[in-house]
């Protein structure tokens, strides 16, 4: 993974745009993220964040534009792997974060020389691995999603409002998550509603351009 | 390391057999239905006996069929609401192979206790026991057919809050042909006529179903995701 300019972007979106039954929800917008880089997308509730990510995720079509990935349709690149954190976890909450990690990296495979309890103990749920995420916190939850995110072995991380619910401790671990990202050449594209200063190097920000009407 | 498709399918298995264990109080629900039903039918006939066993065919394949629509609802549902579908669809795991392994686990855990079930469920209704046989064996070769059918019916339901009514009505017109021939059958070797055909018609619709059920059931989850 070299950082050279003129490689492709990771992921870029070409006057991209989504409209549910013809109620434009954002865009036209475009984007690009390169390697080593983060883009954090801002913008207030409802202004269409959660659906640009699930959009460039492929979860939903474009209403119009499209969508390039190491520039090539991501139509035609549907085997590069991806992360994609929503606002749900994506984790059973009968089980324990060590039982739903071993779901997870059995979907998406493991990250060379990393482990499901090295990522339990890195996000802070030492002590909790066992216990069904029924009862833990809210943020704690969401470490354990942020785990998932850490194992899978892939360059592209979509993360939706990774820093809600998370405490102060939990944001810089959020940052130190993506720093490390970064510097082994991944690239991010992360949501928040303004007033986040993510301690994150080479972050770009994009507002969220309104739908117009 | 990228994972492959055998090993996706062999955690979602572990997971999900593992979620239905800490849940195993609701996999009783289903069977208790039927044996409450088996039981509301003589009390409402009469204590006839010959009255009861011509009909008592007929009645255990209905009483399977409500069943096993029981538990149909939140099969996808919950994948769909704590965002673990998404995960699913974006590891770029072929999907029809997770949701064969999850109707699988379905089958598994609603329909084969009823199958086990359904001698004592054909006994209360007084059939003869050469009848039984017969519908055990219809049950094992036109269970997982429906269990195909009911999936994709959740899963083109999944983003709905409320679908029971709704997924009821799409699954049991698709039901007719499995219960036709397998009371069919029972009724076949209840009057020693030929069972044969009538199992061999339910064996055909699963293999179709097999085949083709788990592709169409990932397109309609790919629906309700989007």
């Amino acid at each position: 993974m070299n950082r050279s300019d003129d490689a492709p972007p990771r992921i870029e979106a070409r006057a991209l745009g989504f409209a549910r039954q013809d109620e434009p929800i954002f865009g036209p917008m475009n984007l690009s993220v390169r390697a080593g880089e983060v883009l954090l997308v801002e913008g207030g509730n409802g202004s269409g964040k959660t659906t640009l990510l699930r959009v460039l995720a492929g979860l939903l079509e474009a209403s119009e534009g499209s969508v390039w990935r190491e520039g090539e349709p991501a139509e035609q690149q549907a085997q590069l792997p991806l992360v994609f954190l929503g606002h749900q976890g994506g984790l059973k909450l009968d089980l324990s974060a060590r039982e739903n990690l071993r779901f997870t990296t059995r979907l998406n495979g493991l990250r060379q020389g990393s482990s499901i309890a090295g990522a339990l103990k890195s996000v802070g749920l030492e002590g909790f691995e066992d216990t069904p995420l029924r009862f833990l916190s809210a943020g704690q939850k969401k470490r354990a999603a942020l785990a998932a995110t850490l194992l899978a072995p892939v360059a592209l991380w979509l993360l939706d409002e990774p820093y809600a619910n998370l405490d102060r401790e939990g944001h810089r671990l959020v940052d130190r998550m993506l720093e490390t990202h970064i510097a082994r050449g991944g690239s991010a594209v992360i949501t928040a509603h303004g007033m986040l200063d993510p301690a994150v190097s080479s972050l770009r920000r994009q507002p969220m351009e309104c739908a117009h009407g | 390391m990228a994972s492959s498709a055998s090993a996706a399918l062999g955690g979602l298995l572990q997971r999900d057999a593992l979620g239905l264990w800490r849940r195993r109080g609701e996999l009783l629900n289903p069977i208790l239905f039927a044996l409450m039903v088996a039981t509301l039918f003589p009390l409402a006939l009469g204590p006839e006996a010959g009255r009861l066993a011509r009909v008592a065919g007929g009645v255990a394949w209905v009483i399977v069929l409500l069943a096993s629509l029981l538990s149909l609802d939140n099969l996808f549902r919950s994948d769909l609401e704590d965002g673990s579908l998404d995960a699913m669809l974006v590891s770029r795991q072929p999907l029809s192979v997770l949701v064969a392994g999850k109707i699988f686990l379905h089958w598994l855990a609603t329909a084969l206790p009823l199958i086990v079930l359904a001698p004592l469920i054909a006994y209360a209704l007084g059939m003869p026991a050469r009848g039984s046989g017969t519908l055990v064996l219809a049950l094992v070769l036109a269970t997982p057919q429906l269990s195909v059918l009911g999936a994709c019916a959740a899963a083109l339901t999944a983003s709905l809050r409320r679908s029971g009514i709704l997924l009821s009505l799409i699954v049991l017109p698709l039901a007719v042909p499995a219960l036709i021939f397998g009371a069919g059958a029972v009724e076949a070797s209840l009057t020693g006529a030929n069972a044969l055909q009538p199992l061999l018609l339910l064996a055909a619709g699963t293999v179709l179903a097999l085949a083709f059920g788990p592709l169409v059931c990932a397109s309609a989850l790919k629906l309700s995701a989007s």
